[in-house]
């Protein structure tokens, strides 16, 4: 697993790399000049933009989003294909049942800063009951008990604060955010390794370091299994436009509740 | 995620008018728009087979085609496969405008069909950009004849891939909305290649003729403010109203409940859900449009020998390309491009061929054939619906409601259309 992961990293920053440096070579000689089109969009002044979202670093963006398309084609879906086919359906809801119990912590701590009454207690109950009866957090038997799952994290705390969402963009590997939702992604996953040092939860013996890399691997394995979206498997030529719409609109709704 | 994923939210924001049921038919729905948006809600849908053994073809169909820069993530014509163990019949099934293999109707069908015994191949229609781009010889979809011989085309590999690993007893067809038009197509050109010999076709919601459809459609968008000019001011509106219904309830998500409930505070009117169906169509032809015009460097949208790079912004082609309608595409961009095929061809006579009464010699009597339709379809009118009942007769269904495909998946229609599919042998019998 070790092994697996720091080639997966190494080929992953390799790629990272090429698409950043790619994309400046592009021929265009021998065509004929260009003649404008029959439409264009000047005639659509009349008119509000739809679906629009502000880019301002949409080179980057755009560079990342395919970026992503490639890492996930040639490195994280066919890890993750191949954990789909030699694990149990059974086990891999177990495992995505585990690590969503420990992300409840997260969701707790984000209620509770944004002083949600309702939604800090459920998330309690349901970390309370999926740690115990639930068997370590295997089983979701909260849901069964009609404690839906919530989701809070610190991006969407700072959101509540007031703080802008910032510039939309397209972080390597994780995909569509603003500045706001990644700073608060970096700020509970430093909460994270705070927490797993101060409970000092692997130990400290020899395997403790090829644990939580395993631990690690897995919980990345898992996460990419549980989101069903493919890049550009829509085939729908503004993907990227409409991706991004929806990105922001989900998380406006999101700091809304 | 789907592109459609807040299409879908927003279409949900509908009037409701009570529940329907009449004459044993148990589809809710009353409202045509209403029933287009919704569709048919999970717990009265048919059931997923418990196990379906099933896999995506990745098809090439044109190996030397250079594509352009920006579809380099298209890699050949995607479709979906499910097969049986033992021999059994194969469904080629096609889907409606602008929708792709992967669609929710197109899914249901395949379930209805695969747990009565058949292995089914699905495609995308002729209008989705992945079609357009891999499998299209031509890359201008819309003429009936054309696409259908592309489909044909299509279908021949996607046998040529799985034939070795399944065995085959016979063919049928059936295919929704633009998908069932074409399905008849296909079954002509069937008749004189006589490659699958396709033993059934059936037509879900056709179009009886192309034109008068898109006019049909595009004519939603009369009924909103400023009409189909302000459609971006149209978007926006909704959206508020959706915001504010949501942030002003006792909502944690937007999950089933909320949608049920923003369905039954009738939060947008007739006018407004006539909108949101026309407008959902623009989006899907925006990209249609787009994609054929780069592919044939037609100059209709993007200025003609621009090479566009993956990495280009494309917000400004989506907003050019979703304010023409089906119309405009017609007049502007198929139109020329059908007469400099066939000089002298004028634009009734264009008309007059994307349709079924072109090829009504073939269809009527023809038991092969069938269709399923909606008393309020709103892409056809009486007059069609009664010229249909006339060409196939009793192999019509007619059903009360359900709009344009919105029972599809309903439990009692995907029951029928199996039994409109079902092979028989001689004495009538099933096979």
């Amino acid at each position: 697993m070790m092994l697996a992961l720091r080639s997966l990293v190494q080929l992953v920053v390799a790629m990272y790399l090429a698409a950043l440096l790619s994309g400046c070579a592009t021929t265009t000689a021998n065509l004929p000049p260009e003649e404008p089109a029959m439409h264009s969009v000047a005639e659509s002044v009349d008119d509000e933009k739809m679906l629009y979202v502000d880019d301002p670093w949409i080179n980057f963006n755009k560079r990342m989003y395919t970026f992503n398309y490639y890492a996930d084609k040639y490195v994280i879906l066919p890890v993750v294909r191949s954990y789909e086919f030699i694990t149990p359906e059974l086990m891999q809801d177990g495992v995505s049942n585990f690590f969503n119990n420990i992300g409840e912590v997260k969701t707790l701590y984000n209620s509770l800063l944004q002083a949600k009454g309702k939604k800090s207690l459920v998330t309690f109950g349901r970390f309370v009951t999926n740690s115990t009866i639930g068997i370590g957090g295997l089983f979701d038997v909260a849901k069964k008990m009609g404690m839906e799952r919530q989701s809070e994290d610190f991006g969407q705390t700072l959101g509540v604060w007031g703080v802008g969402s910032g510039p939309y963009v397209v972080l390597p590997i994780l995909g569509p955010n603003t500045v706001r939702s990644t700073t608060g992604f970096l700020v509970d996953t430093g909460a994270r390794i705070a927490i797993v040092d101060g409970l000092n939860i692997y130990g400290d013996d020899d395997e403790s370091g090829a644990i939580e890399a395993a631990v690690t691997t897995l919980e990345f394995i898992d996460t990419r299994h549980q989101i069903k979206f493919r890049y550009y498997k829509t085939h729908y030529p503004f993907e990227y436009f409409m991706v991004r719409y929806l990105y922001k609109q989900q998380r406006e709704f999101a700091i809304m509740k | 995620m789907k592109i459609s994923a807040l299409l879908l939210m927003l279409l949900l924001l509908l009037p409701v008018a009570g529940e329907a049921t009449d004459g044993g038919y148990g589809y809710p729905i009353p409202g045509s728009y209403a029933a287009t948006i919704i569709g048919t809600p999970e717990a009265l849908r048919i059931e997923k087979p418990a196990n379906i053994s099933m896999k995506e073809l990745l098809l090439e169909i044109y190996p030397d085609r250079k594509k352009p820069d920006i579809f380099f993530y298209d890699e050949g014509l995607v479709c979906n496969f499910a097969y049986q163990k033992n021999k059994a019949p194969l469904a080629f099934l096609i889907a409606g405008a602008g929708s792709d293999y992967d669609s929710d109707k197109l899914k249901y069908m395949m379930y209805g069909l695969y747990k009565a015994g058949y292995h089914v191949i699905a495609l995308s229609s002729p209008t989705h950009p992945n079609f357009i781009v891999s499998a299209s010889k031509d890359s201008v979809p819309g003429d009936l004849t054309l696409d259908a011989a592309d489909l044909y085309n299509v279908m021949e590999k996607a046998w040529a891939a799985v034939k070795d690993d399944i065995e085959i007893s016979d063919f049928v067809l059936a295919g929704y909305s633009l998908g069932g038009t074409q399905a008849a197509y296909v079954a002509k050109l069937d008749d004189e290649r006589k490659i699958f010999n396709f033993k059934k076709v059936v037509m879900i919601n056709p179009a009886v003729n192309l034109y008068d459809s898109i006019q049909r459609i595009e004519a939603l968008l009369d009924g909103i403010p400023g009409g189909s000019r302000k459609i971006g001011l149209f978007f926006n509106r909704i959206l508020d109203k959706f915001t504010e219904f949501y942030r002003s309830g006792d909502y944690i998500a937007i999950n089933d409940q909320f949608l049920y409930d923003v369905y039954k505070a009738g939060l947008v009117s007739q006018d407004e859900a006539g909108g949101i169906i026309g407008l959902s169509f623009r989006i899907g032809s925006a990209g249609m449009i787009f994609t054929s015009d780069v592919m044939t460097n037609g100059g209709y949208v993007v200025p003609k020998n621009r090479v566009l790079k993956a990495s280009d912004p494309l917000a400004d082609y989506f907003r050019v390309s979703v304010r023409l309608s089906f119309i405009d595409y017609f007049n502007e961009y198929f139109f020329p491009y059908m007469q400099k095929k066939q000089p002298g061809l004028t634009k009734e006579r264009l008309i007059a061929e994307e349709g079924l009464k072109n090829i009504e010699g073939y269809l009527k009597g023809n038991q092969k054939l069938s269709a399923m339709l909606n008393e309020n379809d709103f892409i056809v009118d009486d007059a069609d619906r009664a010229y249909l009942k006339q060409l196939f007769g009793e192999r019509t269904k007619l059903y009360p409601r359900g709009g344009h495909l919105g029972n599809l998946e309903y439990r009692q229609n995907m029951v029928d259309m199996v039994d409109l599919i079902k092979i028989l042998d001689e004495k009538g019998g099933a096979k």
